[in-house]
Parts: C-alpha cells; sequence; structure tokens
C-alpha cells in the first residue's frame, strides 16, 4: 500500500514546508525559552562552581550573599580558617552596578575577592587572557561578556582600574558579567559616597557635641576614621578538605560562630528554588502558552488542509477505503508538519541562541523532551481533523 | 463470469417518520445483465440519486430486494457484512467529475482501489497499465490528475471504476462535462468494457447526446421505474 499522507505532502510540498518552517519558529521560540531557563540555572551552578567554595558563611538567619544582602565583619575568615577541615576561607563581597568603559556603562557584578593565590575561594578559576590580580589596589580582571580587553581602563565608583586579565563564564545569578577586584577597593566602592555627602557627614558629626568634646580632640578624629571605612563583607567562602564532611563543619560553624552556613546543595536550591522561582515559572508559563498556541496553529492547519480534500475523501470512502487509513493519512501528515517545524525549530534556536543577551542554553534533553511533545501535540492537534473526515458522508461523492 | 448481473425488486427508500416522511423510491424494479449498459433517466427530484446510493451501498433501503450476481445483498436490512468492502470489490463507481485524487498520479489513481484490497503495489500497478492501455490513456501513466485534459480524466475514472473487475458499475452522468464527441466516446468505451469484462453498467444521464445509444432505459419518476427499449444508436 502506498503513503496517501506521503503522495499528499509530496504534492503540496511548498506548501507543508511554508507551514512547517512558520510553526518551526514558533517551536523555535519554546526551544528559546526553555534554553533561557536553563541558562539561568546554569549560570546560578556556574556561580556556586566558579567561587570554588564549599561553604558559604553568611549573616545569621539571611540567605545571602546571592539572594539577599548579608553582613559580616571581615574578621570572621580568621576564626573560621582556625576550625578542623578547614583548608582555605576567604571574604568576598558582590555589588551589581554600572561599570563605566570610556563612554560606555557596563551593568556587572563587581565581586571583591582577598588577594592572594589562584585558588583562593572566590577567585576566577581560569583566565583566557592575561595574568590573575598581582597588586592589592586597582587591578581587575573581567569577564568577557563585559566586551573589555587586558590593558582597558574601567571606572568603578571614583576610582579607576586596569583590566589585567580576561575570564569566561563567570556570571551572577541573573546573566551579569563579573568584574573582579580586590577586596578592599570592593568595601570601599559599596560604601563609598560622593565628595559632597563626605563633607557633609563630617560637619555633622563635628557639630554633634557627642563626638566634638571640648578637649578630647581625638574622638572626633577616631569617629570621623571610623565613618569612612567599611569593616563588612558580604560572606566567606570557605573550602573544606576534601575527607571532612561539609555539613558537620557547617554544624560547628553555626554553633560556635553564630553564624548562617549553607553547604553547596543549600546554596543551589536557593539559587535555583528562590532566586530564579519567580522566572522559572514566568518561563513556564510562556511555555504552556506556546505549546497551547501551536497546538492550535497545528489544529487550524491541519484542520483547514482536511477541509480542503474533503471530497476527495468522501471518493476514498465511497471506493471503500477504511477509516484507520484515512485518519492515518491525517495524522501522518501532522506529525510530518511537526516534524518539518522542530527540525526548523531546533535549528533557529541553535542559530539564534547565541545572539541573545544573556545565555542560552539548548539541552539535549530538552530537545528530546520538545520532540516528543510536539509528535504529541501534533497527534492531538489532528483529532479534531480526523472526526471531521470521518463524518464525511461517502454519498457526497454521488452528489444528488 | 459475474453471474447475473444486478437485479432490484420492490426496492423502496423512505426518509423521516410520520408526518415528514418522504417516500423518494416507491417501487423500484430494475434487471441489468452482466455485459450490459442501461441508462437510468429522470427529472430531478424524481429519485435517480437515491436509488445510485442504494445501489451504491451508502444509504440502506427501507424494503425491497437487491441481488448482485447470485447473492442477496439486501432483504429487509444488509445481507453483507461489509459494506465497505463490498463498494470496494464489487461495485464500480464512475462520477460526474473525475474525482481524481490530486497527489496521485493516474497508474496510483486506478492501482488504488486493488491496493486497498490487499494486492500487492506490482500486481495493482500493472492491472491498472493494462488498463489505461486499454482505455488509450496509457501514455499518460506517469501524469498527475491536474495534467490531464478532462476527456483523458474522465478515461482514468472509469479505469478506477473497472480496475477490480466489479460485476455491476455506476455511472453518475459521466459524460455531463464532455463534448458530443468525447461524450459519445466514454458510451462506447463503457459498453466495450462491460461486453470485455461482463459487468453491468447503469448510467443515470441527463444527456440528450448519449440517450439513444442505450438499447435499454430505466426512467424514474416519483420513486418508480418504467422500463423502457432504447434505440441503441451511434455505437458502431
Amino acid at each position: 500500500m502506498i503513503s496517501l499522507a506521503g503522495r499528499d505532502i509530496m504534492h503540496a510540498w511548498g506548501k507543508f514546508v511554508f507551514t512547517g518552517v512558520g510553526l518551526g519558529l514558533l517551536i523555535g521560540v519554546t526551544l528559546t525559552m526553555a534554553g533561557v531557563y536553563r541558562g539561568m540555572v546554569d549560570d546560578a551552578k556556574v556561580l556556586l562552581d566558579n567561587s570554588g567554595a564549599d561553604l558559604w558563611v553568611v549573616q545569621k538567619d539571611t540567605l545571602g550573599p546571592y539572594a539577599e544582602s548579608s553582613s559580616i565583619y571581615d574578621d570572621t575568615w580568621r576564626g573560621i580558617r582556625g576550625m578542623p577541615g578547614v583548608v582555605r576561607a576567604a571574604n568576598v563581597t558582590y555589588l551589581t552596578m554600572q561599570v563605566h568603559h570610556g563612554e560606555r556603562d557596563v551593568r556587572a557584578m563587581v565581586t571583591g575577592v582577598t588577594v592572594g593565590e589562584a585558588g583562593t575561594p572566590g577567585w576566577p578559576p581560569y583566565l583566557v587572557a592575561g595574568r590573575q590580580m598581582t597588586r592589592g589596589h586597582y587591578e581587575a580582571v573581567a569577564d568577557m561578556a563585559t566586551g573589555f580587553k587586558p590593558g582597558d581602563r574601567i571606572q568603578i565608583r571614583r576610582n579607576q582600574y586596569t583590566v589585567v586579565g580576561l575570564t569566561r563564564r563567570m556570571v551572577s545569578s541573573s546573566g551579569d558579567p563579573m568584574v573582579f577586584i580586590p577586596l578592599k577597593d570592593a568595601q570601599e566602592a559599596q560604601f563609598l559616597k560622593d565628595n559632597d555627602a563626605i563633607h557633609q557627614q563630617r560637619r555633622r558629626t563635628g557639630e554633634n557635641p557627642a563626638f566634638n568634646r571640648p578637649g578630647v580632640p581625638g574622638v572626633l578624629d577616631a569617629v570621623i576614621a571610623s565613618q569612612a571605612t567599611n569593616p563588612s563583607v558580604n560572606a566567606v567562602l570557605v573550602q573544606i578538605d576534601p575527607n571532612h564532611d561539609p555539613a558537620q563543619i557547617a554544624e560547628s560553624i553555626r554553633r560556635w560562630k553564630r553564624l548562617t552556613v549553607y553547604t553547596r546543595s543549600q546554596m543551589e536550591d536557593i539559587l535555583v528554588g528562590k532566586l530564579i522561582a519567580t522566572s522559572s515559572r514566568q518561563i513556564g508559563m510562556f511555555l504552556v502558552i506556546l505549546a497551547i498556541v501551536s497546538a492550535a496553529i497545528v489544529a487550524f492547519i491541519i484542520y483547514t488542509l482536511t477541509l480542503g480534500k474533503i471530497r476527495e475523501i468522501a471518493v476514498l470512502k465511497l471506493i471503500g477505503t477504511k477509516n484507520r487509513t484515512i485518519a492515518g493519512l491525517i495524522m501522518q501528515q501532522a506529525i510530518a508538519l511537526g516534524l518539518i517545524g522542530f527540525v526548523v525549530g531546533k535549528i533557529a534556536a541553535t542559530i539564534w541562541a547565541p545572539i541573545f543577551p544573556k545565555y542560552v542554553l539548548l539541552e539535549p534533553q530538552d530537545a528530546v523532551s520538545g520532540f516528543l511533545a510536539v509528535v504529541v501535540i501534533c497527534i492531538l492537534s489532528s483529532v479534531i481533523a480526523i472526526r471531521a473526515a470521518l463524518k464525511v458522508d461517502p454519498a457526497e461523492a454521488i452528489g444528488g | 463470469m459475474n453471474g447475473k448481473g444486478i437485479r432490484l425488486e420492490g426496492l423502496k427508500k423512505r426518509y423521516g417518520s410520520g408526518d415528514t416522511a418522504v417516500d423518494a423510491l416507491k417501487n423500484v424494479d430494475m434487471h441489468v445483465a452482466p455485459g450490459e449498459v442501461v441508462g437510468l433517466i429522470g427529472p430531478s427530484g424524481s429519485g435517480k440519486s437515491t436509488l445510485l446510493k442504494c445501489l451504491g451501498a451508502v444509504i440502506e433501503p427501507t424494503a425491497g430486494r437487491m441481488i448482485l450476481g447470485d447473492e442477496v445483498i439486501y432483504e429487509n436490512g444488509w445481507r453483507v457484512k461489509d459494506l465497505r468492502a463490498l463498494r470496494r470489490d464489487r461495485i464500480g463507481f464512475i462520477f460526474q467529475a473525475p474525482y481524481l485524487i490530486p497527489f496521485l498520479d493516474v497508474t496510483d489513481n486506478v492501482a488504488l482501489l486493488p491496493m486497498l484490497a490487499g494486492r500487492p503495489n506490482g500486481v495493482a500497478r500493472a492491472r491498472a497499465l493494462e488498463l489505461l492501455q486499454a482505455l488509450d490513456v496509457g501514455h499518460r501513466a506517469k501524469a498527475m490528475p491536474s495534467q490531464l485534459s478532462g476527456g483523458e480524466q474522465q478515461r482514468v475514472a472509469i479505469a478506477r471504476g473497472l480496475v477490480n473487475r466489479p460485476p455491476v458499475i455506476l455511472a453518475d452522468e459521466p459524460t455531463a462535462p464532455l463534448d458530443s464527441e468525447r461524450a459519445l466516446a466514454v458510451i462506447r468505451i463503457l459498453n466495450d468494457m462491460a461486453r470485455k469484462l461482463e459487468t453491468a453498467i447503469i448510467v443515470v444521464t441527463h444527456d440528450e447526446k448519449i440517450i439513444p445509444t442505450f438499447k435499454r432505459i430505466y426512467h424514474i419518476r416519483d420513486g418508480v421505474t418504467y422500463e423502457e427499449a432504447g434505440e441503441g444508436r451511434g455505437l458502431d
């Protein structure tokens, strides 16, 4: 028996291909939406992977440092470093802001890291150009996505930094590229006020009789000095010995340091389950709507194609074609349309994904799920057309 | 080979019931022998289409008897379980318009029926080609229906009606879209094929050009058939 669906498609291949391309672009958008979500999750995981930490020590009862603000004293790390099983502990600050480069502004997550040796928690794990920071001030390592190049001068707050190295895939959980600068500079950047504000603050402090006591001039200087420095960091990143249990060390830090500690899996839950949960629900809604729209389009197209063949279907039924054969003709066409659409959509998504400003991760299992969903949607969408075809009276071929 | 052609005895068809009932066929008696081509003529609303649909096992008569060959296929209900197979294997259809399947080439349009009946593709196509050659359209075997003239399309449609060698063929206004010359050519083909294949052919027509060609004519008026001898001219 010949394939009626195949012959019909080959006979009107232009119509099928153009319809498939239209459907494919819609499927491409759907795959891209899934890729955007995967990209967000991957960004979150990359952020955790690249931090090089096993534990995140943050302000008590906060979800910091990524999902909530967290502030702890910058000498906390010393006590943690001395605990059994801890290999390394380093301060880190995170601040999302606009970084100026010439006439251009780049939104970036400025990360303050302890200057030391490579492998220190918080450091970019690898470079693609240049070198790591070696000075305690005014050097920066930037993610390639910032568009900076080694030797570029960038401005963060009032200070100028020289980009000495480039790294890649170092992004915040919201996809902003990272710029690493020395910790002290980052602490200053978080709290640095403009000159007018500093002047106003000094004047107010000087006019306060509690700080500016007659005969005790050292108090005012001490207070002003304390206001000009920032002893806080957002978190302490901790690397532990592989032979120790991270959960046990985390429990010790919680108990003895009275701080909140998250393990890698807990931090991943926070990032994926809380920080990007709303975005993922939003994308989920888009996926549902796009699936419904795709189904409606396939159903409409197949229904229209079937209505255009009513007379032929009546003749086929009159000459003894089984309902199963006619249903198969319609369903195979719907699936063929879906296949064309899926191939076009996959190619389109692969082509345009790198152009998106945020990372779009097209996972093979999403493509497989998408393919199965397209097949199921096409089969379901053909049901209306099949019902219409099976209702065709063979007597219509005779007329009268 | 095909037994006794087709015979209808007291066939009736009523649409609806009660006060709104319409008797489309009141008493139809008809017999068409194998190898015979008869005309079925009647004005609009006379019951021609209803009779054709009953003959084609598309609608069920209300009463009477239908005998195809030696087998009673209707008597107070269908006696045949698979009407689809009956239509496919034992009744051929030729329509007013050819209604060829536009996405199949000429050969496959004809070969489709034997394929549907379970014949291997090669056998079905060989049989189709044989008929197409006999109907003088063998040279268009690979053409698509849209590439054929009206006359060629109608000959392909005739080949499709004949391909399963059914004992009866129902032709519904087969010459309506054709000019006199082509219409007569079609009737000659039908007569020729009826003789060769011992098929009973019933031609429903209004076409004045071909009415004189029938040797026997059934007139149908108000659901009742009347037999009349025809002139049988123009077939030589």
